[in-house]
């Protein structure tokens, strides 16, 4: 019995340590405030909505559309999935009333709880089978009717009147009757419990059969060493229907607390989803294609960090990038260089965990593991220091990353003279194409974004940040070659010579 | 020669060895061939293989008696049954000194059995293992004839036959108790149905996946609690002619060990806890070799490393760097200079470890080797606990050299490093001519590291070897220690190289 919303086959691993550089994408992407949204204060749907996008950075393509079928349902009965939530929490409150309580090291104690505690949650177990049919709700999804298909298999009604019989045998009103075999230091083991045979023979040559007379022993009513030894003896027998009866209830125990795990993430997904749709702002499922393929398509992308941010109107942004191993951004300061870099990469970790984007439509391709590559503008220190900073982190990446990998570069090795940095960035980039790892790279290192300009590679893509002529930025980022300057001349005026500006709420 | 010991030719040489463990040669704390030892024998504690190691061997032969197990051993399924033969010994061992501990006859008695039957077990398997095994060495063929005539006389057939017999009638025993409240009754079994079987397959759809085993550990005392005792007692009168028999084997079989077998499993460790040395080595392409065993002045050795630093890295997951070693055509004495923690002093120790491993008939560091049979390896380092009376130490040091150069014959080996550093450099300089020349007056041969470079080309039996830089990045050290004069140059760090981002280097590091 599995709640499998989001794994065909598998349980969601919600333990599973984030991925090594996961911290990298958490900050250089800003994830924080769209986790706080999907949260609204629940704890779990945070922590599981922050598994699920970080460990994401691994995906497949038919996880993904089992995902997005799961989420179009949850998206048009959202009170259904949150009354699931409801009874899937409350399996913890008839955990916490007992069973648990008890010292686990002895059967006799174990059997006793999960006795207990398995007649308690049958009951739910039931609630949970009607409630679809109750609510009349018929969902699309694989996923969610296979759900309730199983359960409405597994627990039918004989089925339940069955384990209830067990339950009241194994309270044991009249003692047990065990087997057991010498062994080892003249030990006794092997301690199977069994079914007590009626016994046909006449009483009369029981009592006769004096060569096997049974031996029979009463303890001291104040012998309490005795009675603990005994009940160990006891417990020896007892212990393999205990772990039966332990592992079931541990077993259904799992089950609720996997339902509740895994509804959290679509919980996360409906309250993003529902204040998105109070802006206005437009959502789709992204087409997720194979990660040997390369593909970055998008109209109306926008960053969901600045949205969140802003609570309002962002500048949105079109690519066709098919084919397109590398994509280097050039251009003006502060034009939505980081804002589009880190729109692609919030956008590539929604669509493989499974989620909706922030955009009118979206394909892409999937990468085998994501990485971020920031320049640290906190990190103080001597410039060298910086740089070697840089290099270790990249030097981390090398460590982790494998073909079909995407990585996002910003303003990366900048921390030294042109002419080195560029260098080093150089061949960093080559040696990571000639090992098929997808490139996004903000610079404005000049001999850098040219040098690889004049290759003509065919794979290459350069776009920039659009910049009129008077000067001012549109946010968009269209297609262009790298040009010799920056523009920081444009951020110095507008400091230095106090020109009205438009639309100051861009940041980059 | 009739087999008597696997390390000694000897059987008066294995006596001696048994009887008067050595204590640590003095030379062990310089060469720190007590921490190399160390990371071998500690882990078998119990069989006290030190003093076979502070025993050096006197001739060609008694080295040769060794190579020869140390050769047999190299097929890994041979090591791997004289292991599972020792641990089986261990057991036999542990459950002996637990039979003594019980205290209900019944139990002791049952003990005993066993213990008996691990032994024999051990026996049996052992000698099927030598058997099966391609054996060249005079210690471990004598070995296994010796065993095979014992496991075919009568008292161990005997032996063997009863414990057996006994332990197998009592396993098949098997009885019903019915607990109800603080009474129990035993019975003979009736076979009746396993009740956890029936509720396991009615629970069996929520068994499914990773749920943990409750398993309840319950703890195994080896003693009996008096319920477990009185439940065996009623078996017993269920049962008793097996338990008659239990009684009889006891009184039977009381001294059951052999005595040379007990002697193969105590040597055989010394040969099992240095090969575990050496498989460590291998695994990181650090090899071992035969050595040859010279009688003239010849050294050469190739890709020798000082065993305690290897292992020291190794734990780090680092390999140690190999060094070559030579003395030839007349060359006496390897004089050593170039930059501090270049590898220097653990180039001293390595040829210092080299010949005395030699001399316990091991296996050498170093991936060919012809050492010398030298009667005693002499070392002189620098003792820092001396510091605080400067004129002190240098007249100490004089005295523990001259000390040296009395007791050193012809045939020995003398390793210095760093003496007179505590003194001016005109007094380090004349007293190291004399004393080299008083050395190479007695012919000794030997290592000397020291920051005096003159003392490199004193004499035309002096080889001057230099530890060495990486001469693109001058701040590493190689730890090669090479022939040939001083030399070295500053180049400037790549940092992108440091950090392995080169292009090449990232291809490498990223498998295609």
């Amino acid at each position: 019995m599995k709640a499998y919303l989001m794994y065909k086959d598998r349980d969601f691993d919600a333990q599973r340590p984030l991925p090594l550089m996961g911290q990298d994408l958490l900050d250089d992407l800003e994830l924080g405030g769209m986790l706080e949204v999907m949260s609204a204060g629940d704890d779990l749907v945070l922590d599981i909505a922050r598994a699920a996008l970080l460990g994401a950075v691994q995906s497949d393509c038919d996880t993904i559309i089992y995902r997005q079928h799961i989420l179009n349902d949850a998206l048009q009965h959202p009170q259904f999935i949150r009354d699931l939530y409801a009874l899937a929490i409350s399996a913890q409150e008839i955990r916490k009333k007992g069973y648990w309580g008890l010292s686990l090291r002895h059967p006799s104690g174990i059997l006793h709880g999960a006795v207990e505690f398995i007649g308690n949650i049958i009951p739910l177990l039931h609630q949970i089978r009607t409630l679809a049919s109750k609510a009349g709700v018929s969902f699309q999804s694989e996923g969610l009717r296979r759900l309730f298909v199983t359960l409405e298999e597994e627990l039918s009604d004989d089925y339940i009147a069955q384990v209830q019989q067990h339950l009241k045998t194994l309270k044991f009103r009249h003692g047990f009757v065990m087997s057991a075999q010498i062994g080892n230091g003249n030990k006794g083991r092997h301690h199977v419990i069994r079914t007590p045979k009626p016994d046909t023979r006449q009483w009369i040559w029981r009592v006769l059969d004096q060569r096997h007379p049974p031996q029979r022993y009463t303890l001291a009513p104040r012998d309490e060493a005795g009675a603990r030894a005994l009940s160990e003896l006891g417990d020896r027998g007892i212990s393999l229907v205990a772990d039966a009866l332990a592992q079931a209830s541990e077993h259904i125990m799992n089950f609720f607390t996997m339902l509740r795990t895994e509804l959290a993430f679509y919980i996360g997904c409906i309250n993003l989803h529902e204040r998105l749709a109070t802006d206005g702002l437009p959502v789709c499922m992204p087409v997720p294609r194979v990660a040997e393929e390369r593909d970055l398509s998008f109209t109306g992308l926008a960053d969901l960090g600045l949205i969140l941010a802003l609570g309002g109107h962002v500048i949105p942004n079109d690519l066709v990038a098919n084919d397109r191993e590398l994509i280097i951004i050039t251009g003006a300061n502060q034009g939505g260089k980081s804002s589009f870099l880190r729109s692609v990469g919030i956008a590539q970790l929604m669509m493989q965990s499974g989620m909706f984007v922030t955009a009118t439509r979206f394909r892409a391709n999937l990468c085998k593991g994501l990485y971020t590559h920031y320049k640290r503008e906190e990190d103080a220190g001597m410039e060298s220091g910086k740089f070697d900073e840089e290099l270790k982190r990249m030097s981390q990446i090398i460590d982790l990353i494998s073909s079909d990998a995407l990585v996002l570069f910003n303003e990366s090795f900048a921390a030294t003279n042109e002419r080195e940095g560029s260098e080093i960035a150089r061949q960093i980039v080559n040696a990571l194409l000639s090992r098929r790892i997808k490139i996004l790279f903000v610079s404005h290192q000049f001999e850098f974004s040219n040098g690889l300009f004049q290759l003509g590679l065919p794979a290459a893509l350069f776009l920039r940040a659009q910049r009129q002529a008077d000067g001012s930025r549109t946010f968009k980022i269209i297609e262009g070659e790298p040009l010799q300057t920056s523009y920081g001349l444009d951020l110095y005026r507008r400091i230095f010579d106090e020109e009205p500006q438009p639309d100051t709420a861009h940041a980059s | 020669m009739p087999y008597y010991s696997v390390l000694f030719r000897e059987p008066s040489a294995a006596d001696a060895a048994w009887a008067y463990p050595a204590a640590e040669p003095e030379n062990f704390v310089d060469l720190n061939l007590d921490q190399a030892i160390r990371h071998a024998i500690a882990p078998r504690e119990q069989y006290d293989l030190a003093p076979f190691f502070h025993t050096p061997l006197q001739t060609p032969d008694d080295i040769a008696y060794r190579h020869e197990v140390f050769r047999d051993m190299e097929t890994p399924s041979l090591v791997h049954d004289l292991e599972r033969f020792a641990e089986a010994m261990r057991r036999m061992r542990t459950h002996a000194e637990q039979t003594a501990k019980l205290r209900h006859p019944l139990q002791k008695q049952r003990w005993f059995a066993e213990t008996a039957e691990i032994y024999c077990k051990a026996c049996l398997e052992l000698l099927r293992a030598l058997m099966s095994a391609t054996l060249r060495s005079r210690a471990l063929v004598g070995f296994r004839d010796c065993l095979d005539q014992y496991l075919a006389s009568p008292r161990f057939v005997s032996l063997y036959g009863t414990a057996q017999e006994v332990l197998r009638s009592l396993d098949a025993i098997t009885y019903n108790m019915h607990i109800d409240g603080l009474t129990f009754t035993v019975t003979n079994f009736c076979d009746e149905a396993d009740y956890s079987e029936i509720i396991a397959s009615t629970f069996e759809k929520f068994r499914q996946g990773e749920v943990k085993t409750h398993g309840a550990e319950f703890r195994d005392y080896l003693d009996m609690n008096h319920i477990e005792t009185k439940v065996l007692e009623f078996v017993a009168e269920l049962n008793p002619a097996v338990f008659e028999r239990l009684a009889e084997f006891n009184v039977q079989f009381e001294d059951f060990q052999d005595k040379a077998v007990t002697r193969f499993d105590r040597e055989i460790q010394f040969y099992l806890a240095y090969r575990d040395l050496i498989t460590r080595f291998k695994a990181i392409e650090r090899e071992f070799c035969y050595p040859d065993i010279s009688t003239e002045k010849t050294v050469r050795c190739v890709n020798g490393f000082d065993l305690a630093l290897g292992w020291a890295l190794l734990m780090n997951d680092e390999r140690v760097v190999c060094n070559d070693v030579s003395l030839e055509n007349g060359e006496r004495v390897v004089v050593v200079t170039g930059p501090n923690q270049g590898g220097k002093t653990t180039f001293a120790r390595m040829f210092g470890q080299l010949h005395y491993l030699a001399l316990l008939g091991c296996p050498v560091p170093a991936s060919s080797a012809t050492l010398y049979l030298c009667d005693r390896i002499f070392t002189h380092f620098e003792r820092q606990e001396d510091i605080s009376n400067l004129s002190g130490k240098l007249q100490d040091d004089l005295v523990r050299i001259r000390r040296i150069l009395d007791e050193a014959t012809p045939s020995s080996i003398v390793i210095m490093n760093e003496i007179f550093t505590s003194t001016t450099l005109a007094d380090a300089m004349f007293l190291s001519q004399h004393v080299l020349e008083r050395a190479m007056a007695l012919d000794l041969i030997g290592v000397w590291v020291t920051f005096i470079d003159e003392i490199a080309s004193e004499h035309p039996r002096v080889v001057s070897m230099i530890s060495t830089v990486d001469p693109h990045q001058p701040t590493r050290r190689t730890f090669k220690v090479v022939r040939g004069p001083a030399e070295g140059m500053a180049h400037a760090l790549s940092l992108a190289a440091k950090y392995g981002l080169t292009y090449d280097r990232i291809r490498e590091r990223i498998a295609s």
